[in-house]
């Protein structure tokens, strides 16, 4: 699953540069295709992806290599999509929620109920083996996800609670809610087809990762072959202006958080089965910080309007090779966050295009050039360069 | 009055912005004791010589004198130590904070570093008091209506004239703790408020909350305040002003007292034509033609617009003309539903029906074009092609999205049809100037094929083109027997337009006028000033 599978509705001309619209004359002219790669939206984070994947190599030098054992695909590219899943499906959900302008703090502890509610009911069956036991468990905790979802979306849309305050509710009290489930416990399941969900293989791919790969297509036809992404947008851009044209600004917020819990359920389902364990307090935690990071990476503004789903599968990913390449480099656990926190601020000013501008044209008048030679307008200024004027 | 000397004089102040002159030479003078009425329509510069007055702008040219000392405001802060206090219309004050809190903040009484809080709401009780109002000055002030948020915002603004002018020295007699406590802020605040400007403090209160303000306004006056006030509610004018200056168009019309205007003659100066010019007859006058498509009866909202009765028939225009805040806008978001009505119903083909949200209203061909483009318009990071689409897509629901090539084909021709530039679909709406922003907003309602169209002040802030394009489109849409409601501060545009023009006043739909070659601008006005139908010509 890669990003050139995700489709994108429209070509989104680069406001940084006020929308001068430059694809005309780049179409069909031999040598400028990577001018319209720059352009693109993704360039940047898919370059800050490539670089993480690419600094792997230096220390571990199969890291690209994919290999097939029994019918099964190893290789470090597969576990970072397989360990990976559960954050992109979060981080999927909060981008519709942030694209309406809110955000949901509670997703890590409806990860936490999910995998608690579903081990509790497999660890009181009978025969823990059985299919039709383990298809009720999953149905059980997906429900519980959408109610938590209209709950959610009840206090913000209908009540009027701020998000980033009515999410937080469900943040502190859903943690108790899954302990309670638990029983303060670690629930430990012994289900060979619970355990498929994160753990089993179909068609030489892991279980997991195309679970998220459906995930990606139901959602990019939601939203982009229906009119749904076009109100959220609205919605996230201008909420009185939605309200005036008659869209039910309530009911799309509603559906939003709905979606939004119920992803963090299926990511629920997947990191207890993965461990065959449910553990309420820690299962999920801070993934919630993790989604919203993803979400930002991905250029959906933190302020709504236009999302981007490529982009934040792209984010999610980024965030998922960042805490492969800890392991792989070994960076030393105390430094760990450190490390994390570096390495995130780098991806954001690359993303950012005002910092691209300041480093740039910086570069551009730099004491590397010989004096004298009038650096604006140069006819061999580096490509990056013409690109930023 | 003529022989004191007044505490304020500015003298030839001009101030231009780009592209724009917002003032240009005028003079202003301000005398203690006065309650003064600044008049002028929207854009005239009213706000403009307020904020050269409190130091928000630095004027081109001119000179400010203050007691007879010239002086020169740089800074908000500077002309509060120099002794002018200004009140906005949206009260910033703290609503969380106590109103002992807002009223002291920044001059609190203190030891040391340690604020007094008992002595701060001994002084804060003592200067509401001195204004004749009973508050509980420890609770929050967000617990108080608004129009109570407003007198305190007053009080925090002039709190120590009163005694500035003589009760500081005495400060002896125990009986008469309370002026020692005002005293105390006095010297703390270090300087008098001598100039007090209420810019539109009665927009948003009912009558009596009016009457509490005015009788705090003539405590101040007769303590010496002179009183800068700016209302668009002429009655109030006339009830508490003493004198008024006009502007029109950044220029000053004169200076008035009161008592020797008359309410016709001052809607003449502020719109600036005399009686005898507008004696001209209207063009495209046609007959109102078809069934009526909405009626509204005794359709009100409290605090909005009183009940009002209004049909609109198919291929009628309806002009509304007022001052502004006379409650054109509260009309028209009625009939909308954007506000939902508190009395009165709609009935659309004589049937009732209930408007209280905009779905409802859309759901029966309704369309609304806000007066606000860029707050209750656009999307403005969507592409034009999406908010074209918006208001037709919202009615389908989102699980019947219009296909992408009937979608394409509609937004070019609309495109097309109102020449809409530049005419790519793909760029963002924020992009383009604000006469094609309107344009982008009409083609989103007529793509919905709506058969009653508000439009509310379509014109405003575009250019002239762009303006006679959407004149023409509203005459060649009644002409195909669409029924609009037309709102516009500018009375020609709706003398040319409407087949009827309903008056509105202080928030009352006064009088509709069938309009005919009878009809002139003057007329208009001069329902506008009296409130009153002048021959009765009800329709």
């Amino acid at each position: 699953m890669t990003t050139e599978t995700t489709p994108e509705r429209r070509p989104a001309p680069d406001r940084s540069t006020g929308g001068a619209a430059p694809a005309a004359p780049t179409a069909g002219r031999p040598g400028t295709w990577w001018r319209a790669a720059l352009r693109h939206r993704l360039f940047w984070p898919v370059l800050a992806l490539l670089l993480l994947l690419i600094l792997n190599v230096f220390f571990t030098h199969s890291f690209f290599s994919i290999r097939l054992q029994q019918g099964h695909l190893y290789g470090s590219l597969i576990s970072i999509l397989l360990f990976g899943a559960p954050l992109i499906l979060v981080a999927l959900g909060m981008t519709l929620v942030i694209a309406t302008g809110g955000i949901d703090l509670s997703v890590g502890a409806v990860v936490a109920i999910s995998g608690a509610l579903a081990c509790l009911y497999i660890s009181k069956e009978s025969d823990q083996n059985s299919l039709t036991g383990m298809l009720v468990a999953v149905a059980l905790s997906l429900g519980l996800g959408l109610v938590l979802g209209i709950w959610n979306g009840l206090l913000v849309a209908r009540i009027g609670i701020q998000p980033i305050v009515a999410t937080l509710i469900l943040m502190v009290a859903g943690r108790g809610v899954a302990q309670l489930i638990t029983s303060g416990q670690i629930i430990t399941i012994n289900s060979s087809p619970y355990g498929r969900i994160g753990g089993g293989y179909l068609l030489t791919l892991p279980f997991s990762i195309l679970i998220v790969a459906a995930v990606v297509a139901l959602l990019v036809t939601l939203t982009r072959r229906t009119a749904l992404g076009l109100m959220v947008e609205s919605v996230g851009g201008n909420a009185e202006a939605s309200r005036l044209v008659g869209i039910n600004a309530r009911r799309i917020k509603v559906m939003v958080y709905m979606f939004c819990a119920l992803c963090a359920a299926i990511a629920g389902l997947m990191i207890s089965s993965n461990v065959s364990a449910a553990d309420g307090n820690n299962a999920g935690l801070w993934i919630e910080l993790d989604a919203i990071l993803a979400v930002v990476i991905g250029g959906t503004s933190l302020t709504g309007g236009r999302f981007y789903i490529g982009g934040t599968v792209v984010g999610a990913l980024i965030i998922q090779t960042l805490t492969t390449t800890i392991y792989t480099i070994g960076v030393p656990t105390q430094s760990t966050l450190v490390f994390k926190a570096v390495v995130v601020i780098c991806v954001c000013l690359m993303q950012s295009p005002a910092f691209r501008q300041k480093v740039f044209s910086r570069r551009r008048r730099g004491p590397d050039r010989p004096a004298g030679v009038a650096p604006a307008g140069q006819p061999d200024v580096e490509p990056r360069l013409e690109v930023q004027a | 009055m003529a022989q004191q000397q007044p505490v304020l004089e500015m003298t030839g102040i001009s101030k231009e912005f780009p592209g724009v002159r917002a003032l240009s030479d005028v003079d202003f003078r301000l005398f203690p004791g006065e309650i003064h009425a600044l008049l002028g329509e929207n854009g005239a510069g009213k706000s403009t010589l307020i904020k050269v007055l409190t130091g928000v702008y630095d004027q081109d040219a001119g000179s400010v004198t203050l007691d007879g000392q010239p002086v020169r405001i740089t800074s908000p802060l500077q002309a509060q130590k120099a002794g002018i206090s200004t009140v906005y219309q949206e009260v910033n004050l703290c609503p969380n904070l106590s109103v002992a809190e807002n009223i002291l903040l920044g001059r609190e009484p203190v030891r040391g570093t340690k604020i007094r809080w008992k002595q701060m709401r001994r002084e804060a009780a003592e200067l509401v008091a001195r204004v004749g109002l009973q508050l509980d000055v420890a609770a929050p002030l967000g617990n108080y209506p608004l129009a109570i948020q407003q007198l305190v915002a007053i009080v925090r603004a002039v709190g120590v004239t009163a005694v500035a002018d003589g009760a500081v020295p005495t400060g002896t007699a125990t009986e008469e703790a309370g002026q020692t406590e005002v005293a105390a802020v006095a010297e703390r605040q270090g300087a008098r408020a001598q100039v007090l400007i209420l810019d539109e403090p009665t927009s948003s209160l009912d009558r009596g909350e009016v009457e509490q303000l005015f009788s705090v306004m003539r405590r101040l006056k007769a303590e010496g305040v002179a009183i800068l006030f700016v209302s668009h509610f002429l009655d109030q004018i006339y009830e508490i002003c003493d004198r008024m200056t006009i502007l029109r168009n950044g220029r000053l019309v004169g200076e008035y007292p009161v008592r020797e205007l008359d309410q016709m003659r001052l809607v003449q100066l502020m719109i600036g034509r005399d009686l005898g010019d507008l004696e001209e007859l209207t063009e495209h006058i046609r007959p109102a033609v078809g069934e009526p498509v909405i009626q509204a009866q005794g359709v009100g909202r409290v605090g909005a617009i009183a009940p009002f009765d209004l049909d609109i028939h198919a291929g009628e225009v309806v002009g509304l003309a007022g001052l502004l805040g006379s409650g054109r806008t509260e009309l028209a978001r009625l009939l909308f539903g954007a506000d939902p009505p508190d009395s009165g119903h709609v009935l659309i083909d004589g049937r009732p029906v209930a408007l209280r949200r905009p779905a409802a209203a859309i759901h029966h061909s309704i369309a609304y074009c806000s007066e606000n483009r860029r707050t209750e318009g656009l999307v403005p990071e969507l592409t034009v092609r999406d908010n074209v689409i918006l208001a037709l897509q919202a009615a389908r629901g989102w699980i019947r999205p219009l296909p992408g090539n009937q979608r394409d084909e509609l937004v070019d021709r609309y495109i097309k049809a109102l020449d809409i530039r530049p005419a790519n679909p793909d760029l963002p709406v924020s992009s383009l100037s604000g006469g094609n922003q309107q344009k982008v907003l009409l083609a989103r309602w007529l793509i919905t094929q709506p058969r009653l169209m508000i439009l509310d002040e379509p014109t405003r802030g575009i250019d002239v083109g762009a303006k006679a394009e959407i004149q023409k489109l509203v005459v060649s849409l009644s002409e195909d027997g669409m029924a609009v409601l037309y709102i516009s501060a500018e009375l020609e545009e709706v003398l040319r337009l409407s087949h009827t023009i309903g008056v509105l006043r202080d928030r009352k739909l006064v009088a509709q006028i069938r309009n005919d070659a009878g009809v002139t601008a003057g007329r208009i006005m001069e329902t506008i000033a009296s409130g009153a139908s002048p021959d009765g010509a009800q329709s």
